[in-house]
């Protein structure tokens, strides 16, 4: 079993905690430089990555397509302004496409 | 709508064993479908209760953070967050769910060579703010729920792939594969019925016509 690392992408102001903890940390400031590093350490051997949905809202797709397969697992989550509800979205989308049918969030929309 | 074949009998018991078959795939497929559903459910719940949890707590302490940004000098914050106490390293090994290989994360936490029971905090006391400890807290606090986050929602990723994945393959042995070959075992069955009768009706003709010249 070989070892991995855990990696944050995001802005300065949100992540710089994340790196007491022991998580890898790499502010960006523009979506293009956060893409860059996304390809980056996923050709890495980092095994998770978060990555503020901030930035994330502008690399939907490439975040898709990671999502399909094994590793890496990139998750969103939400910066110091608050959550954009990104997350939220996708696992709704996921049951939307897993079942046909929103049955999750039905009692609340 | 059917399949294009000679109308034979060796040809209809080729065919009649290809939809047993085909029945027997899709009843198996139709199982398989629903058993990830319900797994699927059973971790979607998961994956939203932790998701809204670990959003909320997430954006306090960051808020938090960007408290003590505020009330501290950037170079000092940056100072006090140079070495971390610890590093974490994951192992990763797989779990099953119904044959969808899902990573399962086991973090390991090193200690930074500061001993045993050092704190979380990588700062001396004096010239931080209590905004960035309560920060730090909840982030620390929070992690082994961020790897669940993660290891969930990977696992649901996963499996929703595997289940329209799934649908499709049930979908098109019950709407397009079984009704073709039902569709072509009736043509071959009317057609062999067909030429029978019209054996018959030739020997009874040629009966007749054999006893007329007697």
């Amino acid at each position: 079993m070989s070892t991995y690392k855990i990696a944050v992408i995001g802005d300065k102001d949100s992540i710089l905690g994340f790196k007491t903890i022991g998580v890898d940390t790499f502010p960006v400031t523009s979506s293009e430089s956060a893409l860059n590093t996304l390809k980056q350490l996923v050709s890495e051997n980092y095994g998770v990555i978060f990555v503020t949905e901030e930035l994330a809202r502008n690399m939907e797709d490439v975040i898709n397509e990671l999502h399909r397969r094994y590793l890496p697992a990139v998750v969103l989550i939400p910066n110091s302004k608050g959550a954009l509800g990104m997350g939220i979205q996708q696992i709704k989308d996921n049951v939307e496409k897993a079942i046909g049918a929103d049955i999750l969030f039905r009692k609340e929309g | 709508m059917e399949i294009r074949v000679n109308p034979t009998r060796m040809e209809l018991n080729r065919l009649k064993k290809r939809l047993t078959m085909a029945q027997r795939g899709h009843k198996l497929l139709k199982d398989k479908r629903d058993e990830l559903i319900r797994q699927f459910i059973i971790l979607v719940r998961k994956n939203k209760d932790l998701r809204e949890h670990i959003e909320k707590e997430l954006t306090g302490a960051f808020a938090k953070f960007l408290l003590a940004r505020a009330v501290m000098p950037a170079e000092n914050l940056e100072e006090a967050l140079m070495y971390p106490t610890k590093t974490v390293s994951l192992e990763i090994s797989k779990q099953n769910i119904m044959s969808v290989y899902a990573p399962k994360f086991n973090w390991v936490e090193e200690e930074g060579g500061r001993g045993e029971g050092s704190s979380i905090y990588p700062y001396g006391f004096v010239d931080t703010s209590a905004e960035l400890d309560i920060s730090i807290e909840t982030l620390s606090e929070i992690l082994p729920q961020l790897m669940e986050l993660a290891e969930i929602e990977k696992a649901v990723q996963l499996l929703a792939e595997e289940i329209e994945k799934t649908r499709r393959r049930v979908n098109a042995l019950e709407y397009i594969l079984i009704p073709k070959l039902e569709e072509t075992i009736r043509y071959i069955t009317m057609k062999l019925e067909e030429s029978e009768r019209g054996a018959l009706t030739r020997l009874m003709k040629i009966k007749d016509v054999v006893r007329a010249k007697m």
